[in-house]
């Protein structure tokens, strides 16, 4: 089977076969295409077409790693390439934090492809853009509505990895993302309401625009931005805290999947993204949360956004648990992080693009299920608040003290739901936080989510990964809402 | 490659697209390009060294009142530049008929030419990264080395023909005592001079040292707080997170509504402006139109004007003055007060070097939240006298610029962005430090 075009087989093939002598090197051919499409108000954005083809090229030599990227794929494109990329092997080798003899090397031959029901080309452009002005129309429900947009886009990467050692992995990603945003004002008070497929991102093709019910939304959409204008403040003060799939997700990533990666407890990341409060010596011992807490790193899920068959460093990715029954078990680090630090780790080198080296990232983060449903967990709480869809995050260099906004609140209390509150928010510390944990919903309640903009690493890179999460129920937390 | 040979090639390459046009079609051609040297730090040792060359090409097709974008990356080889060009062309001609009239379509159709190339002396990056960690012996340095070209072009097939190069460095590193006990360092520019350098590491040699004290942990509250133009910055990249652009504003979203409508004013210190003549970011936008000196974003404490792209000026029927429709060379007036001065007048309360990771709480109130990080201290009468444990601090801007705000300082800082995810950054910011009467923490 040949996944990736087979112009980038070519090109691969011709290097490896004039390639110049080094201890080990891999070539990694990236050929990107992006669409994007959008409506606002009625008026259709410049629809876009982009494409970003190049070829990372990473040298082992004695004790010094390089690389080099480019968009020339030429032999003598390649070639130059890889003279630059000895050529900081070298600076390394004299100056090298590690002797690149750590560096992982890898044989693996393996292939990927993004489950894909409905191609994105199934639907013609005139197609797309008829949906699009049809879901815009439908947020055109009240004068107070401000501004109304509905989006689409798709993203497929063809990525060839090739190594000296034989190894070569061909892998098609396939992305179709939908969503749409509400803006309602009213009495000093804005509020913009998203959904349509917006925090449901995954792999595949337009069905995944079926299953943001991006035409069916539109109407909750526009009126929850209304009701939220109308809606009283979140209230603050201390109490129980539920969160759905959608929020799950944002907490997930930054107060477990940042903490544990483990470039940043070896300090690589210091200096922008920050460290972790988690060091190695909590690996196996550490009690990160309570016993409802089981989290893996599986990049096998179908569909999800961060799954392959291997990372960019060759690794085979299989599902490992990260936390089990609460107790701390392993990092996030690939094959070269895991050499550093002595201790086994995932298969998470990831780069975003052609033009950026692998560094450790997250891939599918997920928060496996318990047994309750949402109602059981509502009804265990006396008083306090179900949050739902991140819109502010932000959390300290060591990724403990933590602040998150949503989009949607509604109070609880004597177990059950009631009204509607605006701009919640709340605030805690990721080594006390997971302890709360004390409801998590059973297998019928988790969700598929993810995020598309996790920024990370000098020079900076931003990937897609996933979260699945049931809803989950914390207790004794601080909870604020808005206003000056 | 010269420059020269990297302008020329672009517009040989357009020419020959303008040649293919066909009937009333319009073409606009942009090209970002890079040739950059990226070496990471951990330990004072190199953790990544390694390169990136690309040359990303971008075209608008226009005919009557409907567009259609489109980008692929360029190789260097010109035969194969102009088949890449070529078929990107021919794809966006074939959708051109299926997109409808767009009521904001607006080019500049006035020709024009520029030419700006920033030289520099710089070392290979060999060179200077190996200078780097000599002058940094024994001390914990992380961060990142970033050097080389990097350049924007446009032309049109109106006539517009553009070049904006420059060759520079960005070091930005921070120095560590123990887990998160750090201070930050940032040096960049058009010119290598090791002494600069070694000035900056020993002044950080100095702060670590109060840095070794035992920390300070304080409670939430409100505290007196000087805030270092580093700081500084990430109040001012907040507010232009939506503060400024006009659709932001005419669409109620900004978190400076209640500033635009009158409804409260800043401290009259408060002078803020968009420089595009600083030169360090083109003066050309991608529509071809030419931006003007200066726009005063904040007058006094008053909110001035709204940055307009090219597709609002449109939409609104305003002038264009903007790229795009936050702040590319911010600079922030100065005050009165002196360096020698702060510690004194800030007495005791919290010195913080950096602010880091500012997202709205509520964009309503203009609201922020973030943390202290790198070179943040306590201040006990007038000395520093211990580091800060890291905090959270939560507060509207509206106080902070305004009847908190006591003082800003004489001298201002030129800060070059070191972000890189679109490539490397040609945003800068001009900004005094900040005295202010208090500052709330949250956790």
């Amino acid at each position: 089977m040949t996944i990736v075009t087979t112009d980038l087989g070519r090109i691969a093939k011709s290097f490896a076969a004039a390639a110049p002598n080094a201890d080990y090197w891999t070539l990694r051919l990236v050929d990107g295409r992006s669409e994007a499409l959008a409506v606002r108000d009625e008026v259709a954005e410049p629809a876009s077409l982009d494409q970003s083809r190049g070829a990372m090229l990473t040298v082992v030599s004695g004790a010094g790693v390089g690389y080099a990227a480019s968009s020339d794929l030429s032999p003598a494109g390649l070639r130059a390439a890889f003279d630059r990329a000895l050529t900081a092997a070298g600076l390394h080798a004299r100056l090298g934090l590690f002797d690149a003899r750590l560096h992982p090397r890898s044989s693996l031959r393996a292939e990927y492809r993004s489950p894909v029901a409905e191609p994105w080309d199934a639907q013609s452009l005139e197609q797309k853009l008829s949906l699009l002005f049809d879901a815009c129309i439908g947020l055109d429900i009240d004068r107070r509505i401000v501004e109304r947009i509905a989006w689409m886009g798709h993203h497929r990467s063809d990525e060839l990895l090739v190594t000296s050692d034989g190894g070569r992995i061909e892998q098609r990603f396939d992305f179709v993302h939908s969503g749409l945003a509400a803006t309602a004002h009213a009495g000093g008070q804005t509020q913009t309401r998203r959904g349509g497929g917006a925090d449901l991102p995954a792999q595949g093709g337009l069905e995944r625009v079926a299953a943001g019910r991006l035409l069916e939304d539109a109407e909750r959409v526009a009126s929850e931005a209304i009701a939220l204008v109308e809606a009283p403040e979140c209230p603050s003060g201390r109490g129980d805290l539920l969160l759905l799939p959608s929020q799950m997700a944002l907490q997930i990533h930054e107060s477990i999947g940042h903490p544990l990666e483990l470039d940043r407890i070896l300090g690589d990341e210091r200096n922008y993204a920050g460290l972790s409060f988690v060091t190695p010596d909590m690996f196996g011992t550490y009690r990160y949360g309570s016993s409802l807490l089981n989290v893996t790193f599986d990049p096998r899920v179908p569909g999800e956004l961060a799954s392959y068959a291997a990372d960019d460093d060759g690794t085979p990715a299989k599902r490992v648990h990260l936390i089990r029954d609460g107790i701390l078990e392993r990092p996030l680090g690939g094959a070269l992080s895991q050499r550093r630090a002595g201790l086994t780790g995932t298969a998470n080198a990831r780069a975003c693009g052609w033009h950026r080296p692998p560094i450790d990232r997250m891939a599918n983060i997920n928060l496996e299920p318990n047994e309750e449903g949402l109602d059981e967990l509502i009804g265990r709480v006396e008083r306090g608040v179900l949050m739902d869809t991140n819109r502010s995050w932000s959390i300290d260099d060591s990724r403990n003290k933590f602040q998150f906004g949503c989009e949607w609140g509604r109070l609880i209390e004597d177990g059950e739901l009631r009204g509607l509150v605006r701009n919640p928010g709340y605030r805690g510390v990721s080594a006390r936080f997971w302890r709360s944990l004390d409801g998590v919903g059973g297998r019928e309640t988790v969700e598929v989510r993810g995020v598309r903009n996790c920024g990370k690493g000098e020079p900076n890179q931003s990937v897609y990964v996933g979260h699945a999460s049931p809803p989950c129920l914390f207790r004794d937390v601080e909870i604020f809402g808005g206003g000056r | 490659m010269s420059t020269t040979d990297h302008a020329q090639r672009f517009f040989a390459l357009a020419e020959r697209l303008n040649g293919q046009l066909q009937g009333a079609e319009v073409l606009f051609a942009g090209l970002d390009l890079e040739s950059s040297d990226f070496v990471r730090f951990n330990q004072n040792r190199v953790r990544q060294a390694g390169g990136v060359q690309s040359a990303g090409l971008s075209l608008t097709l226009i005919e009557d009142e409907r567009q259609v974008e489109g980008s692929c990356e360029l190789t260097g080889d010109g035969d194969a530049d102009l088949a890449l060009a070529r078929d990107l062309l021919a794809r966006l001609r074939e959708r051109l008929p299926l997109v409808p009239d767009d009521p904001y379509l607006n080019v500049s159709n006035v020709p024009a030419e520029s030419e700006t190339v920033l030289p520099a002396d710089l070392p290979p990056a060999g060179e200077a990264v190996a200078r780097v960690t000599e002058l940094a012996d024994g001390l914990d340095l992380v961060g990142i080395w970033a050097s080389g070209d990097i350049a924007e072009g446009l032309a049109s097939s109106l006539g517009h023909r553009h070049w904006h190069q420059s060759t520079s460095f960005n070091l930005d590193w921070s120095c560590y005592l123990d887990r998160d006990k750090a201070v930050k360092g940032a040096w960049s520019g058009f010119a290598w001079d090791p002494s600069e350098l070694a000035g900056r590491i020993d002044r950080q040699r100095e702060c670590l040292a109060v840095m070794a004290r035992p920390e300070r942990t304080v409670e939430p509250g409100r505290y007196r707080a000087f805030l270092a133009p580093a700081a500084m910055q990430e109040l001012i990249d907040m507010l232009g997170w939506g503060g400024f652009g006009l659709r932001d504003h005419r669409t109620r979203q900004t978190p400076l509504r209640a500033l635009a409508d009158h409804e409260v004013e800043l401290h009259p210190g408060v002078t803020l402006s968009e420089e595009h003549g600083r030169g360090l970011a083109p003066r050309f936008t991608p529509e071809g139109f030419w931006l003007p000196e200066r726009v005063p974003l904040i007058d006094r404490g008053r909110f001035g004007n709204c940055l307009v792209d090219a597709r609002s000026a449109r939409e609104y029927d305003e002038s264009v003055n903007a790229a795009l429709d936050s702040p590319q060379s911010a600079a922030l007036a100065a005050g009165d007060l002196a360096a020698d001065e702060i510690l004194a007048r800030l007495g005791s309360g919290l010195y913080i070097g950096n602010l880091w990771y500012g997202n709205w709480s509520d964009r309503n109130a203009c609201r922020v939240t973030g943390m202290t990080r790198f070179g943040s201290f306590w201040v006990e009468n007038g000395e520093l006298a211990a580091p800060l444990a890291v905090m959270r601090f939560d507060d509207s801007l509206y106080g902070l610029l305004g009847d908190r705000l006591e003082a800003l300082t004489r001298e201002r800082e030129l800060i070059l962005s070191a972000d890189t995810y679109d490539g490397r950054s040609t945003d800068s910011v001009l900004l005094p430090g900040a005295l202010i009467s208090g500052l709330d923490l949250a956790l």
